[in-house]
Formats: C-alpha cells, sequence, structure tokens
C-alpha cells in the first residue's frame, strides 16, 4: 500500500498532496423505552485526496478507491483554480509508522448478547422508578483503521476504537415532562459503560425529582461549576477560540488574541493536547500526519498559545500543535480540540461555597455552544447555594458569558480535577468529535443565568 | 441492488434495500478569499430485513459485498425490535419536481463569481467585514426496493449558498449572515446581500436591554433558532408514542393561539427538503399539524405508525440507521402584520435575529434559553440598536398560546422551513 500511494502521489505539479482511507466498523443499540428500538452494524471505507497549490486547496472524497490517480489530478486541479499566492505550510518530519489501537476492554470481543443484557438492565432501573415516564439510551462502539501518506513522504497508519453511552429518563405529569441524562465514552474501554447502575437509579430518580423543582429566576449570580460542567465551560468558554483557523485571516482577532494577553486570574491555567495519555482525545498524530502535543493555552491567566494546523501554524508564525482533524474521510481536517481542561488549584469544594449568600451550583451538562465571543453552556442538575451550604433543588439552568469578561470573573479554582468523556464536539459541519473536557470545581462571579 | 435484494428474501420473511448516491461540489471562501474546492461522492446501501417477525439492520458505506451486508444484517436479527409493519408494495407517487438538470451545468468559475459578487456587495457596504461564503451545487439518487413488491426512487438536485460576515471591533463581535437553497441553480442573491445589510444597519448602534418579561419578535431564522426544535420533538409520533411530548393527548384541542397555523410538506416543488417518497418508500404528503392553534395530527414512520396504531405521514427519514419520523419542510402559515407595524407597536421589546444554545435546554417541555448573539433593542415602536450579553428565556407552550401578531414576510430558512415573523409577548429577557 505505501509503495502504491507513494507512486500515485509523485509527479504532480502541487505544493502538497495527502491521500487519507479509512475502514471502520460500528455497532450500535437504541432504546426507546421498553423496547430495544434498533440494533444495527455498519462498515464503511471510504477515502479522499487534499491538494494544496500556491494557497489554494482542493478537496476529493469517495467511497469508491479505484481510479485514485484521477481523484489525484482532479484536486490539484481544483486547488490550481483557487490558489493565486504562496502556499503556507509548516514544514513537519514525514512520519513513517503503524499505531496499533489502545484497547483495555475491547468492545468487539463482547457479544451483541450481553451488551443487549447489560442495557436492558439500565433501562429496567430507570423504567421501573415511580413517575418515570419512559428512557432513551443510545450505545456505540466503532473501530476504524487510517492511512494517511502524503507527498512528502508520511505513511502513518492508525487504528482506534471508540465507545459512547448516553443514557436519559423522562418523567412526566400533567402536561410537565422532565428528562436527566448522562453522556459516557471512551478511547477503547467497553469498562467504561459497565458498572453504572448506581448512577443510572441516581440518573431516574432525579428526573423524578425535577418534577416539583422550582425554576431560577432569572439574573447574575455568583455560580459553582462541577468538575464536568467547567468542562463543558471551559471547552466552550476558551477552546474554541483558541482554534487558530477562527483566528489566522482576520488582523483584528489576531490583535486581540496577540499572545501575553491576560484573561483570567493567576490560579488560571488551560490545557489542551492529544499527546494526554488514555482519553477520548487521545491520538498520536492528527490527520496531517503531525505528533500530538500537549498546548498551554493559558498560563497564570496569561494568553500563551493556541491550537494549530499546519497551514494556521505557518501563517501565524507559530509552532505546530497536532490539532489537525477530521471526522472522516468526506470533510478536510480543521483546528479541533482533543482533551482540554482547567488545571486543578488548591480550594476544596466546602471552602469555594462556604461564604456564598446566595448562588448557584450546576452540575453535569446538557450542551453548550459558542459564537467565539459569547457562549451558552447548559447544566443537566443545578441547586441554590444558601448561606454557604447547597439547598434546594432548580430546573436545570442555561449559563452564558462573554469571553472577554468570564474568564476574569473565576476566582476559586478547586483541587479536584475530573475529566469527562462523554463530550462530542461539533464544528464546520463535523460533530460529534470525540473529545474530553474536565476541571476541577470552579466558582464564577457575575454570571448571568436564563431563567423566569 | 436486485441480488442483495434476492438473496436476503432466500433468509429473511421480508426485506428491503435503501440506496442513496450523491454528488457534490461546494465552493468555500475565507476571509473574503477563494480557499478552497471541494468534490464529494458518496454511496451507502442499507439493508432491512424482517425475520422471526423482528427487524434487522445493517447498512455499508462504499462497495457492497451482498453476503457481507446479510451476514450484519442478520446478527442484528436475533435481538432486533418486532416488526409491527409490512414493506409497502408497489405504491403510486405524487409528482414532486426536485431535478432541475441546470444544477450540473453550472460551472466552478459560475460559483466563484456567485460568491465574489456576494461578497463585493457586501463589502461595498461595510468594507471592514470579512465574509466567509459557500456556494454549493449538488445531485443525489435515492433508491429502495423491497421483497413486496414495492419499488421507489427519485434523483434530486440542490444549490446553495451561504454567507456569515464578521466585524471585530475593540474586543467586540458582530456576526451577520444568510442562506437559500433550492433545487434550481437561481435563487435571489440580491434577498439574500439586502438581508445581511439589513442586519448591518440595525446592528450599527448599541442599545442596552432591561432584565425584566418583555415583547419579543423573532425573525423567521430567530424563529427556526429558538421555537422549532421543540415542536419538531413534539410532533415527532414517536415522542408522542412514548409519552414524552406534551401534546401526546392534545389531539384536536386548541394549545396554540388561533392564528398559529404550521403544516409537513414533502411535496412543495423545487424545494430541498421535498420527496415523492419518504425513505421507506411510502409516498409523500401534506400533513397538517396545527390547524388555527388545534393540534390535528402528529408525525410517522411505518413502525411507529404500527404501533400507535395508525398510518404512516411519510416521514420515515433515514440519518444513517433505521428510519425514524422526522418531518419534511415545515411550513408557518403567513399573517397579515407587516414585520414594520410589529415594531411600531412595541414600546419596550426586542428583536431577534438568532438566538445561540436556545436548543439545548428541556425542548422536550418546550423550554428555549439562549443567548441574542444577533438581536436589537425597540424603543417606542423604534428599531435602537444591537444588544448584547442577554438572554431570551421561555416555553413554546406559554410562548404560542398568545401570539400578539403573525408577519406577512414569510420566507424559506435553512432549507426546510417556510416561516414569517412571529411576535410574542412577556417572554422573559436577562441582560448583564
Amino acid at each position: 500500500m505505501r509503495d502504491k500511494l507513494a507512486n500515485i502521489l509523485k509527479g504532480h505539479n502541487a505544493d502538497y498532496i495527502e491521500i487519507r482511507f479509512e475502514e471502520g466498523q460500528s455497532t450500535r443499540l437504541i432504546y426507546r423505552g421498553p423496547r430495544l428500538e434498533e440494533i444495527g452494524r455498519t462498515s464503511s471505507i471510504g477515502g479522499n485526496v487534499r491538494a494544496l497549490v500556491k494557497g489554494g486547496w482542493g478537496f476529493v472524497s469517495f467511497n469508491n478507491l479505484d481510479r485514485l490517480q484521477e481523484k489525484v489530478e482532479l484536486a490539484v486541479a481544483q486547488a490550481r483554480i483557487v490558489g493565486k499566492g504562496n502556499s503556507e505550510f509548516s514544514p513537519v518530519e514525514p512520519v513513517v509508522d503503524i499505531v496499533t489501537a489502545e484497547i483495555k476492554k475491547d468492545p468487539a470481543s463482547i457479544p451483541l448478547s450481553f451488551k443487549k443484557q447489560l442495557f436492558d438492565g439500565y433501562n429496567d432501573i430507570i423504567l421501573s422508578t415511580p413517575k418515570i415516564q419512559t428512557s432513551n439510551i443510545s450505545y456505540s462502539d466503532g473501530r476504524k483503521k487510517t492511512t494517511f501518506a502524503s507527498s512528502e513522504g508520511a505513511y502513518i497508519e492508525q487504528n482506534r476504537v471508540d465507545v459512547s453511552l448516553r443514557l436519559a429518563s423522562i418523567a412526566a405529569q400533567d402536561g410537565t415532562v422532565r428528562q436527566v441524562g448522562l453522556s459516557l465514552g471512551s478511547n477503547g474501554d467497553f469498562a467504561a459503560v459497565e458498572g453504572l447502575q448506581n448512577q443510572v437509579k441516581d440518573l431516574a430518580q432525579r428526573a423524578v425529582n425535577l418534577l416539583s423543582a422550582p425554576q431560577a429566576v432569572g439574573g447574575e449570580y455568583t455560580v459553582v461549576l462541577d468538575p464536568v460542567l467547567a468542562g463543558v465551560f471551559v471547552h466552550e468558554a476558551f477552546g474554541h477560540l483558541s482554534e487558530s483557523d477562527h483566528v489566522y485571516e482576520n488582523q483584528k482577532l489576531r490583535d486581540i488574541m496577540v499572545l501575553g494577553r491576560k484573561f483570567g486570574g493567576k490560579q488560571l491555567n488551560i490545557v489542551d493536547g492529544a499527546a494526554v495519555p488514555g482519553l477520548r482525545g487521545s491520538y498520536k498524530y492528527d490527520n496531517e500526519g503531525v505528533p500530538a502535543s500537549k498546548t498551554y493555552l493559558i498560563r497564570e491567566g496569561i494568553l500563551e498559545g493556541r491550537l494549530h494546523s499546519r497551514e494556521t501554524a505557518a501563517k501565524m508564525g507559530e509552532k505546530v500543535t497536532g490539532n489537525a482533524r477530521a471526522i472522516n474521510y468526506s470533510f478536510p481536517p480543521i483546528v479541533r480540540m482533543t482533551n482540554t481542561f482547567i488545571e486543578p488549584g488548591t480550594i476544596s469544594f466546602q471552602d469555594m461555597i462556604s461564604d456564598i449568600k446566595e448562588g448557584i451550583y450546576a452540575k453535569d451538562w446538557y450542551g453548550g455552544t459558542t459564537s467565539l465571543e459569547m457562549f451558552t453552556f447548559s447544566a443537566a442538575e443545578a441547586y441554590m447555594i444558601r448561606n454557604g451550604k447547597v439547598a434546594e433543588l432548580l430546573q436545570p439552568v442555561v449559563l452564558t458569558g462573554n469571553v472577554f469578561t468570564t474568564l476574569n470573573n473565576i476566582d476559586a479554582i478547586g483541587n479536584d480535577l475530573d475529566m469527562n468523556q462523554g463530550g462530542g464536539c461539533g464544528k464546520a459541519g463535523q460533530s460529534p468529535l470525540p473529545v474530553s473536557n474536565g476541571s476541577p470545581h470552579i466558582r464564577i462571579r457575575q454570571c448571568l443565568i436564563g431563567g423566569q | 441492488m436486485e441480488e442483495i435484494l434476492s438473496k436476503a428474501k432466500k433468509v429473511a420473511e421480508q426485506a428491503e434495500v435503501f440506496q442513496v448516491t450523491s454528488q457534490r461540489t461546494p465552493v468555500k471562501f475565507e476571509a473574503n478569499q477563494l480557499k478552497q474546492i471541494q468534490t464529494k461522492e458518496s454511496t451507502s446501501t442499507a439493508l432491512r430485513l424482517i425475520k422471526d417477525g423482528k427487524i434487522g439492520f445493517a447498512q455499508v458505506s462504499g462497495s457492497v459485498d451482498p453476503e457481507t451486508l446479510i451476514n450484519m444484517a442478520m446478527e442484528t436479527c436475533n435481538f432486533g425490535a418486532a416488526a409491527r409493519f409490512d414493506f409497502p408494495g408497489l405504491n403510486s407517487y405524487p409528482g414532486v419536481e426536485i431535478y432541475d438538470p441546470k444544477v450540473e451545468q453550472i460551472t466552478i468559475d459560475e460559483m466563484v463569481q456567485i460568491g465574489e459578487q456576494l461578497i463585493n456587495t457586501i463589502k461595498k457596504h461595510t468594507p471592514e467585514i470579512l465574509c466567509e461564503a459557500s456556494i454549493g451545487k449538488g445531485t443525489a439518487s435515492v433508491r429502495i426496493t423491497n421483497s413486496n413488491g414495492g419499488k421507489a426512487g427519485y434523483e434530486k438536485s440542490f444549490f446553495s449558498v451561504g454567507i456569515e460576515g464578521i466585524i471585530v471591533l475593540d474586543s467586540e463581535m458582530l456576526f451577520v449572515g444568510d442562506s437559500q437553497s433550492s433545487c434550481h441553480p437561481t435563487l435571489d442573491f440580491k434577498a439574500l446581500t439586502d438581508e445581511v445589510i439589513t442586519q448591518l444597519e440595525l446592528a450599527k448602534n448599541k442599545a442596552e436591554s432591561a432584565t425584566q418579561a418583555m415583547p419579543v419578535i423573532f425573525k423567521p431564522n430567530g424563529v427556526a433558532s429558538a421555537l422549532i426544535s421543540p415542536l419538531m420533538t413534539a410532533f415527532n409520533g414517536k415522542i408522542v408514542f412514548m409519552g414524552a411530548s406534551p401534546l401526546k393527548d392534545k389531539l384536536g384541542q386548541q394549545v396554540f393561539d388561533k392564528k398559529l397555523s404550521m403544516w409537513d410538506d414533502a411535496t412543495v416543488p423545487y424545494q430541498v427538503a421535498s420527496c415523492p417518497c419518504d425513505d421507506e418508500g411510502v409516498p409523500g404528503q401534506k400533513t397538517p399539524l396545527i390547524e388555527n392553534g388545534i393540534v390535528s395530527q402528529f408525525l410517522y414512520d411505518l413502525q411507529t405508525a404500527g404501533l400507535a396504531n395508525t398510518r404512516s405521514t411519510g416521514n420515515g427519514n433515514r440519518g444513517g440507521g433505521l428510519p425514524s419520523p422526522s418531518i419534511s419542510s415545515l411550513i408557518i402559515k403567513e399573517g397579515e402584520t407587516s414585520f414594520s407595524e410589529m415594531v411600531k407597536s412595541v414600546k419596550q421589546g426586542l428583536v431577534i435575529e438568532q438566538l445561540i444554545g436556545a436548543t439545548q435546554g428541556n425542548i422536550l417541555n418546550g423550554d428555549f434559553s439562549g443567548n441574542v448573539l444577533l438581536g436589537y433593542k425597540i424603543e417606542n415602536g423604534e428599531i435602537k440598536g444591537r444588544v448584547k450579553d442577554t438572554m431570551v428565556s421561555g416555553n413554546v407552550y406559554q410562548a404560542l398560546k398568545q401570539i400578539e401578531a403573525i408577519g406577512n414576510d414569510v420566507r424559506w430558512v435553512e432549507g426546510f422551513l417556510r416561516t414569517p415573523s412571529i411576535f410574542c409577548s412577556g417572554l422573559s429577557v436577562t441582560a448583564k
């Protein structure tokens, strides 16, 4: 294969060409209420060619791997229509490597009957809880082999196994519907979705409890976020703005996002890195063949780095970070996060809430999105904090912030870092990309909450 | 396909093969410059079996080995849900026009020119704006065949244009944009740039919103970003059957303002979401959902309709797995009030072009709560300027129970929704 691809990549009048093939299999199970509604298997094979000529890109994707030479020529021809200037593309040492999947308990080795039995069990726990109306469970596992070859001589085969599970319990009464969800995932370990009986029981009970919980009054609050929600917060509030493809061709944004700018207090450190091992966003090489790294986005409150593809790094005169990722062969790689987290501080949760007279404790996530400057993130669970204590349960809250003020309003960072593996990130139509994010408990002053 | 079907028939009581092939060519601009040209070809084949009364499913992207596909589907049959339907036999289909050969004749050069013209028009108004634009053309071919003699299929063409502009001023960002799509290659580019320029004009000045309940006018894109997801969920026959829709026992009842009528329609000519049949070969149709505020029907696929003892409405659509009820094109009936009349009647309120994050709360219950990405303050009947750091929250069942007015400015947004502006009263607004 390596020689075949190397031959096809030779002799084109282009600054750079890459070929990526993917071969994958996946299994999914979906429950809706008492029924295992869908059980299905999929397999896919496909590929793409991406070419760079004078700064312009051509991209061709396909399922039929025949006539590859023509596809390379088409990608080059398209790039030539676009290219009017000079290609800027950071040099990297072409790598030749074969990477096996990090597998602990291989989901492919678990019989379907065993998976069904496990999820039947979770579903029974939810549905046997009084006042629960129905449930949703969706599970999928998949393995993917990616083969990458470039005109610079790189050849990389990477294998990956991804597991994800989402459970939701839905309570209903007199036209009011409440739902509570739980998302989990792992990089190659089926054990991550086993043994959740207690969590599932709690999930079902929380949906029931929400039937009678009041809604928060909208306004500004001191909020404390648990590690899961704070992870979503850091992903939305700062992670996306660190993706250089939002910034590199916009001089005004580059001026705003100048390295050395203060975004938060001294205690704030934000990191992203696929080189952090064993997490859902971990890998050895990105989809441009660049080795993964670990990047400090913010160190001691100061903007220190950002996430790059080879093109954005070259155009901004910074080092590559190995963050160019594509969700599958039908998309070109774009700059993405991997494992994003706030580093732990020293404060305990108890100390963090002890001097809050009236605030909100928001836990677990439902969703999050950003426009770069303004972002929202929603909690799956929320409580009032009164006189230093967690008080009554509220309806889940939606929180919002502004990147230029909200990070500065973080005034306490806990000592209890935890990573959430259940997320999937969406950008430019590529969703859900496996990522992880995390944080210790954090406290934010003057955080805006929507409500009545 | 025939080979897969004939082999599958030997091992299962019923079988169905679904195949879709597509080709699309998006041309992309970044920071006002042409950046990338793409060509995307894809083929996928799905097999659904009913064996011992249970449903099995497998799907393959790329070249298919019939034996492998059948074995994959057979493996899942043992655990599958009990089938509550038969695959449909030969049907007659409505003549829905969704293919225009002119789409394939559009050249890349012409697409590049369209992008350049759009960007130049907007730059002429606001020189400092940086635009991303995408001009896309494509075709799709769908084929369905099943063991009960059912055969269906169609060819579709599509063409789309989208533009998003960003202006950065100090540490503030303004996003404007709009998009259009059709099965024809001719779109109203002037309407698109006029819309973006109007947004730029209205956002020129800044305004502050109070924190209180106030009237809110959702423009068509605002309706799409805030109010539609909860309704799509509530009218989904599967959610209704599960008992998770607040409308589950409301058929025939007045739940919404009597000014509100909404229907699903797969037969609108040259609309990208139209088709003569759904993804399981049931004819496409027009289905009333809300008639003068009264809940009239829910949307079904074959299996859900079987469970709920009703008929499929031709809404069995696939997103990579088994068919499931989902809308075709959703249409909200236009009203009589012009947008400017609505604005004039407001003493203090907001206009919403776009909320972000609004669909990330408890949409099953109809709740929405989002940050105003683009919206304006109204004071004494006039738009004063753009508001920021502001949240709008509400519940669609309360917000649409008494609607102040429905606009006469109906238009297509996001390719699947035709809606006018909707003027709601008393929504919760929270500002910094």
